[in-house]
């Protein structure tokens, strides 16, 4: 080992705080890349290896009732490998000690013989024996819900007959890895369930006799998928089908496409200002760092040391920081992606994960993070060997300081000589005042961006579920029903108001763009449930035509009085040419809705509904929930309150706690500048400092003159940071959105006084850190020699 | 010892410095011209300021002049080649300072091995820490050191490649007598037993009784040369 290297872990050691706290910076950037990259990694590894272990299909349709013969001609569908019909019906559940009704989703069981596609992993018990018509298998998260298991029963209403049914076993289904009611947003297992029973029972019970009312297909690799759906839609259309669909448009499978692609939006984000911040604040430090080493490199120049050997000593400086950081962020990031891609388990349900990062994520963050830290590093080695040795080893000439027209002033006159060194020292040098400061603005500003997820939830929250929607409860029929069918609800106990609803599967085209998007109808002065404008607010539909969401437009590629063609999937399957009327913005989905009583029209069914949305009086919920657990017709019942609470446990348990790590993460940036920023200007003001207390100074006072410059650089930091940060919500916000949800830009004031206390503390805890070693400092000692 | 018949080892003639500290220009050198003969032991003597070490700093090539040449063994310097300068510092010249300059987180014996890695031809660093009086203080971390031995570590440091030429600036400045005259002998004995031609930079008029010439400094230029008839020995000396 050469005298160098030994001087530079020395060196290391000796300054094994500060340089702990850049490799935390450097860390905390690595880590977040790669908590984000294997995430993705590990969800992609894991869905595709669920899909093909179970088989998971490739196409799925549905028809109203269709011959069993049928199923081999869409089996002999060119393209089709294998095609599986089987029954899937909408139950209410009436759990025991659960007041409120239970969604559930019937799925039929091959008689004979292994599921041919979407096959179940068994997770306790058995499969139901198709001899014994009470026997079903429960959705695992459902069976943990409310606490199932083999040998358990409840009761169901199935067509309007209650039936008890028996827990046999307990499963999951690449169909239901999310596993949402129809028309819910999230997960709610104690709400929504999904039973699987043999075919038979389920045939009789719902009088579907030799016939099917779904069918699964894999294609083979060459398939020609719209050639197959046109196909498949053609044999079932007579048979009430509705459109086939590809496993995109899956419902639990767009979801977790959904999930990942906001991953990916995440992984881009997020860590790119991290580490671009985490860049920034290593190159900041590092160079002040190397700038009090300027004697060592004139003294080493004086020995006929090379640039290049000068150079290379600080780059394996910086390297072994950077390494350092480096592994801590693996090591952290690595466990980081595990436990992130353990909490999507709860609400993405695999029977196993697959958590096994390739080295990409790795070396992808190690490189940016190295590479930073060594551009921001050369850069003041190359300014410091470039100075004659002579010079680089004398201390650097006293800086000019000149008297401003701000210090002839009357207030310049009340300031006291410690406060004008400090005010002096930051106009003498204003862009190293400017960078320390903009260093611990960023790390506010990021700090802003991630508090900025809760003001943008609760905000979302507020405008979806409180400001959009006034109704209790939405009832879905599982057929459709009579405009009159509203009487019989209005009458229900504790029922204070009820508004209709109509809904239609369709597919909106525009020339070759098509979109699967279901539409809603809504009815005339709506007032429970009316088209809402996150800013315009309530909106009235027109009659006449679509009023389209933002997204949905962006999709389609439409604006405001551009005609669309829309295929409606059910009865007649009309298609007809639509003018768009009015575009309006939305955070989740990308909803369309027309007026009620066109789209009947349209559609050609008559003046019918599919669900009712209701107003409920609180004192009387109870008698209306036993009334309506026992009401034919009934698909499900969603309420809003528990769509609520789903949505923020849900919050809570995913993008919150992310953003608690952001939160960390901010910390940790804010504690490693503002300690190496004091750090270093302790060690470049060292002996001016100790004249100082030779003069007679105190140590609070030349505590004062070293710690308020800090102080006051953050008093700047903070606005700025608060401009940056919105600058960062806002690029974060805009680049978020997916079809699924756009994140408003909501900032509370609030949230700015967060992060500029917290940025304060961390200020206020390294200058306790530092001033604890001025107490200590050997002045008389510094005198003597030349530092 | 007389060198009168000895062979140049440098040469500088018209040297001129202007340093530029904020507004106001400082002449530090006024053209100088200066010989060092091979061996021998030259002390620059003047009050601070008078630019002694600015002209140290130049012949040892740690600074460039703003005009004028120096010449080594009969070879012009170019002053304004970075990696001339840099190599003539390695091969040829070794730097004694007033505050030591030495790498606090390496022993005495690493210090001298920083030099002697990149050297052609250096001495082992225990020698040359042995040659003055530090044999048994190898492992000593300079913190550990008094001055004086601080400084005779700086010593062997600069010797230990055994350069042509030990340029010395104000060694014994931060020093008390006693100590200062171990530095002196150490210097000396490098420039007898070595050959090494030594300038050494002193205001300590007695300290120039160990010179074979001194050089009188005053405002940038060399206002008198005298010869030492004899030289003595720094145990002779007292300030």
């Amino acid at each position: 080992m050469t005298s160098l290297d030994r001087k530079l872990i020395r060196e290391l050691w000796r300054l094994r705080a500060q340089v702990l706290a850049i490799a935390l910076v450097i860390a905390s950037g690595t880590a977040l890349l790669i908590m984000a990259l294997t995430t993705i990694e590990a969800l992609e590894e894991t869905t595709a290896a669920y899909y093909e272990r179970t088989r998971f299909a490739d196409m799925f349709a549905e028809a109203k009732r269709a011959p069993e013969y049928l199923g081999r001609d869409i089996a002999e569908i060119p393209g089709v490998r294998i095609a599986e019909t089987r029954i899937v019906e909408g139950a209410i559940l009436d759990m025991p000690g659960f007041s409120e009704p239970v969604v559930a989703r019937l799925m039929s069981l091959p008689e004979r013989g292994p599921e041919l596609l979407n096959a179940l992993v068994i997770r306790s018990g058995r499969l139901a024996d198709p001899t014994r018509p009470d026997e079903v298998v429960v959705s695992e998260p459902f069976a943990e819900a409310h606490r199932l298991k083999p040998g358990d029963s409840f009761d169901a209403i199935l067509r309007g007959r209650k039936r008890n049914l028996q827990v046999v076993g307990t499963a999951l289904s690449p169909e239901y890895v999310y596993a949402i009611a129809p028309g819910g947003l999230m997960p709610d297992d104690e709400r929504f369930g999904v039973l699987w029973m043999g075919r038979d029972a389920l045939a009789a019970a719902f009088d579907l006799k030799a016939s099917f009312n779904s069918v699964t297909l894999s294609l083979l690799p060459d398939a020609n998928e719209r050639d197959v759906i046109r196909r498949l839609d053609g044999l079932l259309s007579p048979f009430g089908g509705i459109g086939a669909y590809l496993r995109a448009d899956q419902t639990s499978n767009w979801f977790l496409e959904s999930e990942i692609a906001q991953q990916k939006n995440m992984s881009r984000i997020m860590p790119a200002i991290f580490l671009a911040v985490a860049a920034f604040l290593t190159n900041m430090v590092m160079a002040r760092l190397i700038q009090t080493e300027r004697r060592e490199i004139g003294l080493l120049k004086a020995f006929g040391y090379g640039n290049w050997a000068i150079g290379w000593h600080f780059a394996k400086m910086v390297l072994v920081i950077g390494t350092i950081g480096v592994l801590m962020g693996s090591v952290i990031g690595a466990w980081l992606g595990h436990w992130n891609t353990e909490l999507y388990t709860k609400f993405y349900r695999f029977p196993f994960l697959l958590y096994r990062p390739g080295p990409a994520g790795f070396v992808i963050a190690g490189a940016i993070s190295l590479g930073a830290a060594l551009a921001g590093s050369l850069a003041a080695v190359r300014s410091a060997v470039r100075l004659p040795p002579a010079e680089a080893m004398q201390p650097p000439s006293p800086p000019i300081y000149r008297r401003s027209f701000a210090a002839r002033t009357v207030l310049a006159g009340a300031l006291d000589e410690p406060s004008r060194m400090i005010l002096r020292r930051i106009i003498r040098w204003p862009v190293r005042a400017f960078l320390a400061s903009l260093g611990l603005a960023m790390s506010v500003a990021v700090l802003i961006m991630a508090l900025q997820w809760v003001d943008a939830i609760d905000s979302l929250a507020e405008s979806v579920f409180e400001r959009a929607q006034h109704q209790d409860a939405t009832v879905a029929f599982s057929d459709l029903q009579p405009i009159g069918a509203i009487r019989e609800f209005e009458h229900m106990p504790g029922v204070l108001a009820a508004e209709p609803y109509r809904f239609v599967s369709a597919r909106i085209n525009n020339g070759h763009l098509i979109e699967r998007q279901g539409i809603v109808g809504v009815p005339t002065g709506a007032i429970l449930s009316p088209v809402f404008d996150v800013e315009r607010g309530r909106l009235e539909v027109p009659p006449g035509g679509l009023m389209l969401s933002v997204k949905l437009a962006e999709l389609l590629e439409v604006k405001a009085g551009d005609t669309v063609v829309v295929e409606l999937l059910e009865g007649r399957q009309p298609r007809v040419s639509l003018p768009v009327l009015q575009i309006f913005e939305t955070y989740i989905g990308k909803p369309a809705y027309m007026d009620m009583a066109a789209l009947n029209r349209i559609a050609g069914d008559g003046r019918v509904i599919s669900g009712i949305h209701i107003r409920v009086d609180a004192s009387s919920r109870t008698a209306l929930l036993t009334t309506l657990k026992d009401t034919p017709h009934i698909a499900a019942v969603l309420f809003r309150h528990a769509a609520i609470d789903t949505f923020y446990k849900t919050m809570g348990e995913t993008i919150l706690i992310f953003v608690g790590f952001f939160v960390a993460f901010s910390m940790t940036l804010s504690v490693g500048v503002t300690y190496n920023s004091i750090r270093i200007a302790l060690s470049e003001r060292a002996r001016e400092l100790a004249t100082l207390r030779v003069l007679g100074f105190s140590r609070w006072e030349i505590s004062y003159i070293l710690l308020g410059e800090v102080g006051l650089l953050t008093w700047v930091a903070i606005p700025l940071g608060a401009v940056i940060g919105f600058s960062l919500a806002w690029y974060m916000t805009s680049a978020f959105e997916t079809e699924l949800y756009r994140v408003p830009l909501v900032l509370r004031d609030a949230t700015y006084g967060k992060a500029a206390l917290i940025a304060l503390a961390a200020t206020l805890a390294c200058a306790a850190i530092v001033r604890r070693r001025l107490d200590k400092l050997d002045l008389i000692a510094v005198l003597k020699t030349r530092e | 010892m007389e060198k009168d018949t000895s062979a140049t080892a440098l040469q500088a003639r018209d040297l001129i410095k202007i340093y530029r500290m904020g507004t106001v220009d400082v002449h530090a050198l006024r053209g100088v011209d200066v010989d060092l003969r091979e061996g021998e032991l030259v002390v620059l003597l003047g009050p601070s300021g008078s630019g002694k070490s600015t002209l140290l700093n130049i012949l040892g090539g740690l600074d460039r002049p703003t005009s004028g040449s120096v010449m080594f063994r009969d070879r012009e310097i170019d002053m304004n080649n970075e990696r001339t300068l840099n190599l003539y510092r390695r091969n040829h010249v070794g730097f004694v300072f007033q505050f030591y300059n030495l790498i606090p987180s390496l022993t005495a014996r690493e210090n001298v091995a920083l030099v002697t890695e990149i050297a052609r031809d250096p001495m082992p660093p225990s020698r040359a820490l042995a040659m003055v009086g530090l044999g048994d203080r190898l492992d000593h971390f300079p913190a550990q050191l008094s001055g004086g031995e601080q400084q005779r570590v700086a010593i062997a440091r600069a010797i230990a490649k055994r350069p042509d030429l030990l340029l010395c600036d104000e060694p014994t400045g931060a020093l008390d007598s006693k100590t200062g005259v171990l530095v002196l002998d150490a210097i000396l004995r490098i420039n007898r037993e070595l050959g090494t031609t030594t300038a050494l930079i002193t205001h300590n008029a007695v300290i120039a009784e160990i010179a074979n010439r001194v050089l009188y400094f005053a405002d940038g230029r060399i206002v008198e040369t005298r010869l030492n008839s004899g030289q003595r020995a720094p145990s002779e000396l007292a300030w």
